[in-house]
């Protein structure tokens, strides 16, 4: 009786193989349903989503003005001292001084894409680009500063 | 705690599985006591991995430091910033919106499929078969396709927040995740074919790794762990959170409380999670998607505790408020630790084959376990 049962199992173990190997088999024949992307040749039609967190950037219109009013909220917001606002004194048409922002300073070497610091700002000045491709030579490459030279806050924006 | 490596007095053997090791996905260190190839001792050795997360938490406020516990177990993340939100909910009184709820649910459970389909891939190529990995990747990547475009990231999302969700809904979707679930259900059928009915298969799982009943709760076992072993431990049923108890469900009770137990309450869970998402995903209430909250957030004086079913079982977030913007103490109570523990009771007296074969149905995600 032992013997029938270990063919038995023998010609069992051999048909749950075979019905394995069909699913394989399946997908040798079918090119079709080939699913692996060619990156990083199909850079040129590779499209991510488009809330993709992939690096912080500022907005800048055609004018080379953004939104930021330099009110720190989007530094305080971030977990681990990735955003540095520097801030200037500038003299306002009717001559008063106001805050306004020099320097905003991100770290994408700390940045660790949680989003709370575009939720954060009141002026919706900074949003999430797709972009992923981040490697660099030299680590300090990654410290950017946000704002455009030149750039200045929009009017009315306060 | 660490013994001389090499022979012990006893003629044993003294050996290291790990830190580095395929089998142990990740950085778990293992010293074994061997004599021959029957095991005799298991202990694990943790920490190569621990970032101090819940002392990190202590400086960071309450909006912030959620995002810290998608590195813990980073294949649950939704359900670990569920359960961080829905501490400070509860801790705060914050009325979330019926969208938000419905919202996170179904994200827990695409979540939870994801992480079971890649713990299907992982154990079947822990027992030789390489295969079985690309198959559940090929439907693991619709999941994070899907998450991609509505939270914008695969892994770490931090997405669920204190007050609701993050961003509204992609307009696609409620499109994209029908076709996921048609997608799944077509291929699920493929996943028997390829491995549970395969004898050698069920031949290396059947009776390896046996936790009993009582052993599985004294250990503190959770999750799909503890249900191989009968044990209803599911926190969607027990303490339903959210939508959980509005949603029709089954939870998968297995009794064997072998590895194959096992093996089979992670696979027909994901039949369970399809069967809450399909309920929910054609109910998503109209409405905000996020509870009106004031921009720090302070909880009372207090302590309170939230439970949270992950794909590995039960995660709890226990919180000391002094009553300021960053907690005093916070505690995670992870389900990979406890389940761990079991281990070298589990695996005692067994060969050494056998080892892999039960540790991969713990499914351990290692950072969960060293935080
Ligand atoms: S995405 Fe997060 S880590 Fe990065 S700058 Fe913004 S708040 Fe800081
Ligand atoms: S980017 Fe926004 S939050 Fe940050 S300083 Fe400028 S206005 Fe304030």
């Amino acid at each position: 009786m032992f013997i029938i049962d270990y063919i038995k199992d023998i010609f069992k173990g051999l048909k749950s193989l075979l019905t394995g190997m069909r699913v394989t088999g399946y997908y040798f024949t079918h090119h079709k349903e080939i699913i692996t992307e060619q990156y990083p040749d199909n850079r040129a039609t590779l499209k991510m989503a488009d809330r993709f967190r992939g690096e912080v950037v500022m907005i800048h219109d055609e004018n080379n003005e953004h939104a930021c009013t330099g009110c720190s909220a989007c530094e305080l917001a971030c977990p681990n001292g990735t955003i540095k606002i520097i801030n200037k004194f500038e003299l306002n048409a009717e001559g008063k001084k106001k805050k306004a922002i020099d320097t905003f300073i991100y770290h994408l070497e700390l940045c660790t894409m949680c989003n709370l610091c575009v939720v954060a700002c009141p002026t919706d000045t900074i949003k999430m680009e797709p972009n992923f491709e981040h490697s660099v030579y030299d680590r300090s490459k990654l410290t950017k500063v946000l704002n455009r030279p030149g750039s200045k806050i929009k009017a009315g924006v306060e | 705690m660490f013994e001389e490596l090499g022979t012990t007095a006893e003629g044993d053997m003294l050996i290291n599985i790990g830190p580095q090791h395929p089998a142990t996905h990740g950085v778990l260190h293992l010293v074994m006591t061997l004599n021959g190839e029957t095991i005799k001792k298991t202990e694990p050795h943790l920490g190569y991995i621990h970032r101090s997360i819940e002392k990190m938490c202590e400086s960071l406020t309450y909006r912030q430091f959620v995002y810290v516990t998608s590195r813990m177990d980073y294949l649950s993340s939704h359900i670990n910033n569920h359960g961080c939100s829905l501490a400070v909910e509860k801790a705060m009184q914050i009325e979330v919106p019926e969208r938000a709820q419905v919202i996170r649910v179904i994200m827990d459970e695409l979540t939870r499929i994801a992480s079971h389909e890649l713990w299907w891939g992982a154990m079947a190529m822990d027992l030789g078969a390489f295969t079985p990995f690309f198959y559940s990747f090929r439907e693991r990547e619709t999941i994070t396709d899907i998450m991609e475009e509505t939270c914008g990231a695969r892994l770490t999302m931090n997405y669920i927040c204190p007050g609701g969700v993050m961003m509204d809904l992609h307009p696609d979707f409620q499109k994209r995740v029908k076709s996921f679930i048609s997608l799944f259900k077509s291929k699920f059928d493929e996943y028997n074919e390829l491995v549970t009915g395969n004898i050698i298969f069920q031949n290396r799982m059947k009776g390896v790794g046996v936790l009993s009943k009582e052993d599985a709760i004294s250990y503190g076992c959770t999750g799909p762990t503890a249900r191989g072993s009968g044990v209803s431990s599911d926190i969607r049923k027990l303490y339903p959170y959210e939508v959980y108890s509005k949603v029709q469900f089954d939870e998968v009770l297995e009794t064997g409380g072998d590895s194959f137990s096992r093996y089979m309450v992670r696979i027909n869970e994901m039949l369970q999670s399809i069967k809450i998402i399909e309920q929910l995903i054609d109910n998503i209430p109209e409405g905000e998607f996020q509870a009106k909250t004031k921009a720090v957030l302070k909880l009372p004086k207090g302590e309170f505790y939230q439970r949270v079913e992950t794909a590995r079982g039960e995660l709890g977030i226990y919180i000391v408020s002094e009553g300021g913007t960053t907690p005093h103490r916070i505690k995670f109570r992870s389900p990979g630790f406890s389940n761990l523990s079991a281990l070298g009771h589990m695996v005692k007296g067994s060969k050494i084959g056998d080892l892999v074969a039960t540790m991969g149905t713990l499914d351990l995600v290692i950072p969960d376990i060293d935080r």
